[in-house]
């Protein structure tokens, strides 16, 4: 086992490309913000308001699924491996890992890490940990993670994790926040406990109201968690949230509505945080059922829809054109030279034609609970594919029950995604054959092919091309219009300090708000 | 006194059956909701077989009548069993939120039936004048704005001022000054909501009976006018007024989800719109129970008190 040669050719391979592209994506912070590069200091309370949280939030972190949850979650534990704000992976509860052909991977686990309780935490918390996610009885959201793997064992400091085929990814999935690491008892973590190795301590947690941490002092980081205190605060009315982050009563809230950043902007008693990442908002389109199962007809929607405009009036300015595109510019092969699809009626008409069709009547369902303003958006490409002869009939859905009765119900209907940080993560969930959670009931024989294909390719180039093209598949013959990225758009009171790079792989520097920012 | 208990008994026990039929739209009214509890808790993360399993553990595949009686007789022996989403006994997630909302309930109430008595009893006896068609005036524009847009107008003037939080965060450890302080907000948002309710009783109800013989009467004997409606008109406008604070005190209790959201408060509302929308079954019935309790109960009240001020009713009863 070559230890350091291995994992330094994983971490490093491609992902500077990553950190570039995240840099060419461009992060728009307050000038102020960009200069302050003093060194972070200790102390305070830190109050976030949260747009999520509900009273049924779970502890149990298979079912974690709201940005409270896992913000509160970063707050105390740690998980094998953490991406950094640059996008790349570092170690946390794995010092290291490794593999030689790609199906077996050795993770080392740290020692001298501790547990809230005291416990030291041992390579059989890490294996009862990812274990809780496998299995029949595993209710797990990221069930389908393990699917390809065979065995997990603990070999001394080690655990040894068997895939039935090569996966040089493999690694970024165990930063997933769902696997936290959590102490064992007879083989099983306690999936209703609180107690983990992160940075703060919970002192007292209302499921949707708040929850108080005080700061680990054994926290085996030492330049983290910088806060003596966190309040974690569930604020679901935007309205509210932002009154509370005016009136003083928080000092970070998330979310902010873009109707409202030009007023919170003038006021000058904030600052804006608007992070691009690979979040992205989505119409797909059931590719069994007509018309959609005709490409013609999806290309047809795909230049009847004017991106510009979307941009600028549902998101405020705060994101970007998206070229169906289901890998954003936070990814390291994001391909940026694709060409591009404008608003064009004559291109969508002649597609029309090329189908048999002088016009096209379609049906699209649509409720905020997709995403803040799809309702706005769908009214928005109605209005745009009216003049290219296409009639979309937009039905209001309620929110409640969107994802059990309409969402991969009914054939087309608006999503959205959080975006991955892997290529592969993402195309597979969301477009492979088969995939629980190919929305679209897409199949691409050549996609399918390739995409295994470049999951084992070590050679960087051709990987390169093999992720270029699959994105051009999906952008060209995929069932699903992606016409944004959004943003991660948050406001700070003043006195808050984030490193210079916020994290653009999910919300709130990647969670990690709590542990990475402080007061100046 | 005999026929005062036999009249209260006889109003339990029909409150008692009500709440027995209440309880059965409860349950039937959630077994209509779209969707289950397995799902509603995977959301977009649901797929065939987590699906499967999630409905195994939670023991949704028993029958609904089944489901019913081991709630129902679990419930009348105050247990409500735990929560289908996060496991934990739904007598804890109720208790903390229960006293709260009964707390902002109280607090309004304080506020607004005084003011709604005094305001009523002096537009009534200044009658068309300036004063009461001031105070018209204004009870209505109060009670004919949403609650959120008045809950915001006063955000915009105490809160963003700085006199008064935005937020409602209530702990074990808050003290009741700072309890006062910190809900001041959202009580005075319900106060301006219910007080026209009841001040327009009050005010319809004393007009009504001043132009009874008996108020002619101790006119015609000299009484003062303050004197004429407190110490006669008054008592006898009793009944209908208890019936409206009755009502409104319901409301105060049931009806403030919008309130609570927009002073992120930690009441009973806000635990029922969650658990509604991760179709938290058992929560949402337990919840919809104590409401359905609550107004049951003061609307029994109502009756007892009101049959008590009015001897001719009491005959009747």
């Amino acid at each position: 086992m070559n230890n350091t040669t291995n994992r330094q050719g994983v971490t490093r391979r491609g992902l500077m490309q990553g950190a570039a592209a995240l840099g060419a994506a461009g992060l728009i912070l307050p000038a102020s913000m960009r200069k302050a590069k003093a060194e972070p200091q200790r102390g305070g309370t830190f109050r976030v308001g949260i747009g999520h949280g509900s009273s049924t939030d779970s502890l149990d972190p298979g079912l974690w699924d709201n940005l409270y949850v896992q913000v509160f979650a970063a707050a105390r534990h740690n998980q094998l491996i953490e991406v950094d704000n640059e996008g790349q992976l570092i170690p946390e509860i794995a010092e290291s890992w490794d593999s030689d052909d790609g199906a077996t991977w050795v993770f080392t686990i740290r020692e001298g890490v501790t547990f809230h309780s005291g416990k030291t935490v041992t390579p059989e918390d890490v294996l009862a940990s990812l274990n809780h996610h496998r299995g029949d009885e595993s209710t797990s959201a990221i069930k389908t993670f393990f699917d390809p793997v065979t065995d997990i064992r603990v070999d001394g400091r080690n655990i040894v994790v068997t895939l039935n085929a090569p996966n040089g990814d493999f690694p970024y999935l165990m930063s997933d926040y769902h696997l936290a690491i959590m102490p064992e008892t007879d083989g099983k973590i306690d999936p209703t406990s609180f107690d983990g190795c992160g940075p703060y301590i919970v002192e007292s947690y209302e499921p949707g109201v708040q929850a108080s941490l005080d700061r680990n002092p054994n926290y085996w980081k030492s330049d983290r968690a910088h806060f003596d205190r966190v309040e974690i605060l569930s604020i679901v009315d935007s309205t509210a949230r932002l009154n509370a982050l005016m009136t003083g009563g928080v000092d970070t809230i998330d979310q902010v509505d873009p109707a409202t950043i030009g007023m919170l902007e003038a006021r000058g008693t904030a600052n804006i945080l608007s992070i691009p990442g690979n979040a992205h908002y989505v119409f797909p389109m059931d590719s069994r059922v007509g018309p959609f199962s005709d490409n013609n007809v999806r290309l047809a929607l795909k230049y009847a829809i004017d991106r510009e405009d979307m941009v600028e009036k549902i998101l405020g300015g705060h994101g970007a054109v998206s070229n169906d595109n289901p890998i954003g510019p936070a990814n390291r092969y994001f391909h940026a030279d694709m060409e591009a699809k404008t608003f064009d009626p004559d291109r969508a008409r002649y597609h029309l034609r090329e189908a048999g069709m002088d016009s096209l009547d379609v049906t699209l369902h649509v409720a905020d609970a997709a995403f803040s303003g799809a309702v706005d958006a769908g009214a928005l490409f109605a209005e745009t594919a009216a003049q290219c002869g296409i009639n979309i009939d937009l039905v209001r859905e309620p929110n409640d029950g969107y994802w059990d009765n309409v969402w991969m119900q009914k054939p087309f209907v608006a999503s959205y995604w959080g975006g991955r940080a892997v290529e592969d993560q993402m195309l597979t969930t969301g477009y492979a054959s088969g995939s629980s959670w190919n929305d679209s009931f897409w199949e691409h024989e050549r996609f399918n092919e390739l995409l295994v294909q470049a999951r084992s390719e070590i050679d960087e180039d051709l990987r390169r091309e093999m992720y270029h093209e699959l994105q051009e598949i999906v952008s060209f013959e995929g069932s699903v219009i992606i016409p944004m990225n959004n943003n991660y758009v948050m406001a700070t009171a003043l006195n808050v300090a984030t490193p210079e790079r916020v994290s653009a792989n999910w919300n709130l520097d990647g969670f990690r708000c709590v542990e990475r920012w402080w007061f100046t | 006194m005999h026929a005062v208990l036999k009249m209260i008994a006889q109003r339990l026990a029909l409150g008692a059956l009500t709440l027995i039929v209440v309880s059965i739209v409860i349950f039937s009214a959630t077994e209509l909701l779209p969707g289950d509890l397995a799902s509603a808790i995977l959301g977009q993360a649901a797929t065939p077989e987590t699906l499967a399993a999630m409905r195994a553990q939670l023991g949704l595949n028993d029958p609904a009548p089944v489901r019913y009686w081991a709630w129902l007789t679990g419930a009348i022996q105050g247990d409500f069993g735990v929560s289908l989403a996060t496991r934990r006994p739904i007598a804890d997630m109720i208790d903390a939120r229960l006293g709260n909302t009964l707390f902002l309930a109280l607090y309004a109430a304080a506020l607004a039936v005084p003011l709604a008595l005094v305001l009523g009893v002096l537009a009534a006896l200044w009658r068309n004048s300036i004063f009461d068609r001031m105070a018209n005036a204004g009870a209505l524009s109060a009670i004919s704005f949403p609650e959120f847009f008045v809950a915001y107008i006063l955000v915009l003037w105490l809160a963003q001022s700085g006199y008064f939080p935005s937020m409602v965060r209530l702990t074990p450890a808050t003290s009741f000054g700072d309890k006062l302080y910190m809900s001041f907000l959202p009580a005075l948002t319900l106060t301006l909501v219910v007080t026209a309710h009841m001040m327009r009783m009050t005010r319809a109800a004393i007009i009504n009976l001043m132009a009874q013989p008996f108020i002619e009467m101790a006119r015609l004997k000299g009484a003062s006018p303050l004197r004429i409606v407190l110490r006669h008109a008054l008592p006898n406008a009793l009944a209908p007024i208890i019936n409206v604070i009755a009502l409104n005190l319901a409301y105060l209790i049931t009806g403030v989800v919008v309130v609570e959201v927009v002073f992120v408060y930690p009441g009973l509302g806000q635990l029922m719109v969650d658990s509604v929308a991760k179709r938290d079954i058992a929560v949402v019935q337990a919840i919809a129970l104590i409401f359905a309790s609550a107004y049951v109960l003061l609307n029994l009240t109502a009756d007892v008190l009101s049959t008590l001020t009015n001897p001719r009713l009491m005959k009747r009863g």
